[in-house]
């Protein structure tokens, strides 16, 4: 609307202060790890170096905290592909009683405040007698994953016109032909947005994972002590760079996935 | 010979809404149908139930003398061109035509080949590449055809085929679908809400309303001898007016009368102008006799009396069409 016009000063100030208040912190956490000082955080940092990588590669905890973010964050990503998908397809593609509650109650666990989820799923593991395991870290992060893959699909799905599916069954293709060459192809995107930005959630959980985790510890679980012990401090911020790169990564390749594709396929016009 | 399409008793309801009401239809092959109807009076879901979209309630379909129901529309060999096309997005024009084949398994070579072929029927040879986005309205009308017509289907289902078209590309289209359908000698069956297209384009007509068929016959018989109100209304607005006043039937009955049939004549009979409306090649008087309102439509080039004044009109006892008794 006023795109010649340029910002008042007050506002480009702002907008500044706002960053710098946003950002700032997270290029502390890179500075720090790359500081000479071990026990506490100096401000300046008294010198810098670049050992404290080599000191996070060889520390056996750090790989195995991050094996198990990884292998919880994959399998709980796959579980949510699979179910979130199904549930959106049912949601958008027929009216039956109950349809928008069921579309509410999907939702609902990311609106949820994630001590709750967390709470809940501990009772019901002891209520059940399920012993903690990698499992139990899967199940609870799956609910918030399973959400955002089903966002993402239903969204698609929605923009996708039901003719196209008309189209491919009435051109001789059975359900399953219909799926992977018509269906499949048009909310591909979607799915690989929802997916990385589940896998990103999910590799930096710290709420729920404390509740269903029992003795096992993920990366962000990992750092968390870390910071209590004051023992080689900077390898924790070692590990935060690593995490902000795997997290943010994916968010911004799903961002851009998302982004184009405002029209509705295969209903032109 | 069998029939291509036949109905027998079908229904279709959707909860209490009874979208297609036990409705008796035979489609002979190689005819061009039009099923003609305002929205929601059930042309749609007829057609949807041929395609094997939607099963009927109660009744039987069959096709080519095979039963239908329960089929599914994979298994048909009938095949639809969709009111917007329905063209694969993710795929260029070519693979959109070739998609029936591929499902067939037929090898790449050999379905490139036939689409390549069908493209040039339609008259889109060397548009394979193309995305279905870069085409314009009439082109993906083609493509959709094209698409349809590679799995030589005994049936070709259209919906509303050409609503989205402009006025002239509209009567091209309309002009080549019929050329193609003789050439190919296949049964056409298109829905339609414009009457035009229905009487121009069809061998025979079926008019709908509510879920149930008017009338079914050739396009001037539903023109010239519309069996009920509603189809003399929705078929070229034509006047219903009581017998007498036509001068056929007797007292009683409903008579259509078509507005061009209406002629002034100054020994006709006087009737009052209320409307006066001028449309290039003719003039649309809104007239009244005695309390009976009535449309004519005058040749432009006739001097036609203004809005208060008396018209003197008379017309061919032999043009107007007594109806059958009906709500």
């Amino acid at each position: 609307m006023h795109s010649d016009t340029r910002a008042p000063l007050g506002l480009k100030l702002s907008a500044i202060g706002g960053l710098i208040f946003l950002l700032a912190p997270i290029a502390l956490i890179f500075v720090y790890a790359f500081t000479t000082e071990e026990k506490s955080f100096q401000w300046p940092p008294p010198g810098l170096t670049t050992k404290w990588i080599g000191v996070t590669l060889g520390r056996a905890d750090v790989w195995e905290a991050l094996g198990l973010s990884l292998k919880v964050a994959a399998i709980s990503t796959t579980l949510a592909l699979i179910m979130g998908t199904l549930t959106a397809a049912a949601v958008a593609r027929s009216r039956f009683f109950g349809r928008e509650t069921i579309s509410l109650l999907v939702i609902l666990p990311i609106a949820l405040p994630g001590i709750i989820t967390g709470i809940s799923l501990r009772s019901a593991f002891s209520l059940l007698d399920i012993p903690f395991s990698t499992w139990t870290i899967v199940l609870g992060h799956a609910t918030f994953c399973i959400v955002i893959v089903y966002n993402n699909a239903v969204a698609r799905f929605r923009r996708t016109s039901g003719a196209l599916i008309d189209a491919a069954m009435d051109l001789g293709a059975d359900g399953v032909q219909t799926f992977t060459l018509v269906i499949l192809p048009n909310i591909a995107t979607a799915l690989l947005a929802g997916g990385m930005l589940a896998f990103a959630l999910s590799f930096d959980e710290v709420i729920v994972t404390t509740f269903t985790a029992g003795n096992q510890t993920t990366l962000p679980i990992w750092m968390l002590e870390e910071l209590v012990r004051p023992r080689q401090r900077p390898v924790t911020n070692v590990v935060a760079m690593a995490v902000v790169i795997v997290t943010v990564l994916p968010i911004l390749a799903a961002y851009y996935l998302t982004r184009d594709g405002e029209h509705t396929a295969g209903s032109d016009k | 010979m069998t029939d291509a399409v036949t109905f027998r008793g079908v229904s279709r309801h959707f909860g209490s809404v009874k979208a297609v009401d036990e409705v008796d239809l035979a489609i002979h092959d190689g005819e061009f149908f039009a099923m003609l109807g305002p929205s929601g009076s059930g042309k749609t879901t007829c057609l949807r139930l041929i395609a094997g979209f939607e099963q009927p309630t109660a009744g039987s379909i069959e096709i080519f003398g095979e039963r239908a129901e329960g089929v599914p529309p994979y298994l048909r060999n009938v095949n639809t061109v969709f009111q917007n096309y329905a063209l694969f997005p993710h795929m260029n024009v070519l693979d959109n035509v070739a998609f029936g084949l591929r499902v067939k398994g037929v090898s790449k070579a050999e379905r490139r080949r036939a689409a390549e072929e069908t493209l040039e029927l339609v008259e889109l040879g060397g548009y394979g590449t193309r995305r279905a986005g870069e085409l314009s309205g009439g082109q993906r009308q083609r493509v959709a055809l094209a698409r349809a017509l590679i799995n030589k289907p005994r049936v070709v289902l259209l919906d509303e085929p050409l609503g989205a078209l402009d006025l002239k590309l509209r009567e091209q289209m309309q002009e080549e679908l019929r050329k193609l359908q003789r050439a190919l000698g296949l049964t056409f069956v298109f829905v339609t809400h414009d009457q035009d297209e229905a009487l121009s384009m069809a061998d025979r007509v079926a008019v709908f309303a509510e879920g149930k068929i008017q009338q079914i016959g050739s396009a001037e018989d539903i023109y010239r001898r519309p069996s009920t109100r509603f189809v003399a209304d929705f078929v070229g607005s034509s006047n219903v007016v009581p017998a007498d006043l036509a001068g056929v039937g007797q007292t009683g009955q409903w008579a259509s009368l078509r507005p061009e049939d209406i002629r002034l004549d100054a020994a006709g009979r006087a009737a009052t102008v209320t409307g006066k409306f001028f449309h290039g090649r003719v003039t649309k008087l809104s007239l009244d006799i005695k309390g009976q309102s009535l449309t004519a439509l005058i040749p432009a080039h006739e001097a036609t009396p203004d809005i208060g004044e008396t018209a003197y009109v008379s017309w061919d006892a032999s043009r107007a069409h007594v109806m059958e008794l009906e709500a």
